[in-house]
């Protein structure tokens, strides 16, 4: 009687930031209480964690995880990571952002961080739009899906960024829906644990700006379509995962082991500093 | 042979972008991200052997946008963070230096003015980024900009940018010209000891209580790093003091954006540095900074020799605008003349200050900048 109940996960969160901005029916919810239950089962250290976001709706979420975090400018989360990276090796620097700001604004700094393999973990929520600027064709939408901007149904090829993650060069690649919550759980463990550029691509509803175009008016609709057309196939070849209406391939892609850039660059220091040096 | 993890000491012979890179070692500068640029690129292969000596850290990021971004990372991260570019690098990175203001980011950030628009002239001067340097980003805010006239000088602002970055916890501008970044000259680089270097305020405050964005008296608010245990948010969104958006406020937006101006304009007296050469009894002042100011000095010089009591006001703060040292000199003289490698930039902010004061400007575009005798002339025909 009287005590004050508290959820044991709001330790996690900034509770001053609530109420979020999320749509009902929106899969970041999701992303998000994966990414607290990965740290909870880790127990890791709250104080040497950096979160950082880009522009978007799940951008909001650094903001709302009890961390360190940062907002940057559209698309360059992964740059400004790579700065709080190298400049302490000992944080834990996880990004979690969209498709559009990670892939369309952001595309270069995902291709060349991965190539480097510096160590950060990058969650990616794929909506398959731009949902906060009111549902506009993006670089994971599919053809002939009707966003905002393309009345007549989309033209264009999106990317299959698992693909696109393991030819750049990242050591840790998988693909969920938010429907996967316990292994999208483990699969962010298990990234948390790695080194290197890690990469995991969740599959989001966006039920209020893209699914209604789309014949899925619901948040349900949209986890329908995930529980039907996903297989899980681990480790299958991801240059064929491109997403379908028929098929959602899921699974981890990729887990291999390649020292990172941080390590290199600081043993490289170390050794240069063995040895006087000539001016 | 010098032993590891030395500072220069003593006088060398270096050029500009090679003074500038030994300045930021100096200043404790320990992060720096770049892009190659002509006429800066000396500056990133410089650092990119001397950083690691001094357990830095140098990378080459896939283009400016991404070095600055990494720069403002590397600041909330704890170190002192810089990047070096020319116009086009600069105009890319315009957007990041906006979020650096807003996230009021200690970084200090290089450019060596080549002439533009566009590609333009990568091997040739200019000093047509000047009003970027103010304006370049969208919305309001204060900014600090220097001009070196000298290698000397390109070693010593460039301690003098971190100094203020740090002090005001806003992104200093370093804006060279191609001249003084390639031209070689003796440069005296006094003892370790002798080098006043300035760090970001720290919380006073234990972090349950720290509100990353609560200004002190000097309108400057206490820094915490990443890491450190204070888990802050920090947002490109207007934020209250807590760091959270408040973007439907009115009341937050104009508190926030006023104090980012106000932390620069209030402690003008402080920041602005401007020489002034026989200025006493002028009847007629140059202002003029950077490589031109050299050539204006060497006017002044003949112009006196001359009989003609002229004067040199060399800016060495551009931003905020040395507006009480060029009021006084309007004051004073019957013209002023303000010779730029640009089509007029530096010389509105003259003409805003001096008010009735006759200001006559020398423009030069495309080539070696003002020679004495062309200063001279404009001086003996203002007179």
């Amino acid at each position: 009687m009287g005590q004050k109940l508290v959820h044991p996960f709001s330790k996690y969160l900034r509770s001053a930031m609530m109420p979020h901005i999320w749509c009902s029916g929106c899969g970041n919810g999701v992303v998000l209480n994966c990414f607290v239950h990965a740290l909870d089962e880790l127990q890791k250290d709250l104080d040497k964690l950096v979160v950082v976001s880009g522009i978007g709706c799940i951008g909001r979420s650094a903001g709302y995880t009890n961390a360190d975090s940062f907002h940057t400018t559209h698309g360059r989360a992964i740059a400004f990571a790579t700065g709080v990276k190298l400049a302490n090796p000992e944080l834990d620097v996880v990004i979690l952002s969209g498709d559009g700001d990670l892939f369309a604004i952001g595309g270069n700094h995902f291709i060349h961080a991965a190539r480097r393999n510096i160590g950060i973990k990058v969650i990616c929520a794929n909506n398959f739009n731009y949902g906060m600027t009111g549902g506009q064709q993006g670089p994971t939408t599919p053809p002939e899906a009707l966003t905002t901007t393309t009345p007549y149904g989309n033209i264009e090829h999106p990317f299959n960024l698992v693909h696109l993650a393991a030819a750049s060069g990242a050591t840790y690649v998988a693909r969920w829906t938010t429907l996967h919550v316990r292994r999208l759980t483990l699969s962010i463990k298990r990234m948390l644990q790695k080194e290197g550029f890690c990469f995991i691509e969740v599959v989001s509803p966006c039920p209020e700006i893209f699914g209604r175009r789309n014949k899925m008016r619901t948040g349900l609709e949209m986890m329908e379509w995930f529980r039907r057309a996903s297989v899980v196939e681990n480790f299958s070849d991801p240059s064929k995962a491109e997403i379908t209406q028929e098929k959602i391939v899921v699974g981890e892609f990729v887990n291999v082991e390649k020292v990172s850039y941080e390590r290199l660059l600081h043993e490289k220091i170390a050794q240069i500093n063995e040895k006087s040096v000539k001016w | 042979m010098t032993k590891k993890r030395s500072l220069l000491k003593g006088a060398y012979f270096l050029n500009g972008d090679v003074a500038c890179a030994e300045g930021a070692i100096a200043a404790g500068c320990r992060f720096f991200a770049g892009y190659p640029i002509t006429p800066a690129t000396e500056i990133a292969e410089h650092l990119s052997g001397r950083m690691p000596e001094f357990g830095g850290i140098y990378i080459q990021m896939e283009d400016e946008i991404a070095s600055i971004a990494a720069v403002i990372g590397a600041s909330y991260s704890g170190l002192k963070a810089m990047t070096a570019t020319s116009g086009p690098g600069f105009s890319l990175m315009q957007e990041n230096i906006g979020l650096a203001v807003m996230t009021e980011t200690p970084c200090v950030i290089v450019d060596i003015m080549r002439g533009g628009p566009s590609t333009g002239q990568p091997t040739l001067p200019g000093q047509q980024d000047v009003m970027q340097a103010k304006w370049g980003s969208h919305g309001d805010y204060g900014i600090i900009a220097l001009a070196p006239s000298s290698v000397q000088e390109m070693f010593n602002l460039t301690i003098e940018a971190f100094n203020l970055s740090e002090t005001y916890r806003v992104p200093t501008l370093l804006m060279g010209d191609e001249i003084v970044a390639h031209m070689w000259e003796k440069v005296v680089i006094p003892l370790p000891s002798e080098i006043k270097t300035a760090n970001r305020k720290k919380p006073h405050v234990s972090p349950d209580k720290y509100e990353p964005f609560m200004p002190d008296d000097d309108l400057v608010p206490p820094m915490a790093c990443f890491g450190e245990g204070y888990r802050f948010h920090a947002t490109g969104l207007t934020h209250d003091e807590y760091g959270h958006p408040k973007t439907q406020s009115s009341e937050v937006q104009s508190r926030l954006v006023r104090r980012l101006c106000e932390k620069i304009s209030k402690n003008e007296d402080k920041i602005v540095k401007a020489e002034e050469i026989m200025l006493e009894d002028a009847d007629v002042a140059v202002v003029a900074y950077g490589i031109v100011a050299r050539a204006a000095l060497s006017a002044v010089r003949k112009a006196r020799e001359a009989g003609i009591k002229a004067g040199l006001l060399r800016l060495i703060t551009l931003w905020p605008f040395p507006q009480k040292h060029v009021g006084k000199v309007a004051k004073q003289v019957k013209a002023i003349v303000v010779p730029e490698m640009n089509c007029g930039q530096v010389v509105r902010e003259v003409e805003r200050v001096a008010k009735e004061t006759p200001v006559v400007f020398i423009s030069k575009l495309g080539e070696d900048p003002h020679t004495p005798k062309e200063i001279l002339e404009v001086i003996r025909r203002s007179i």
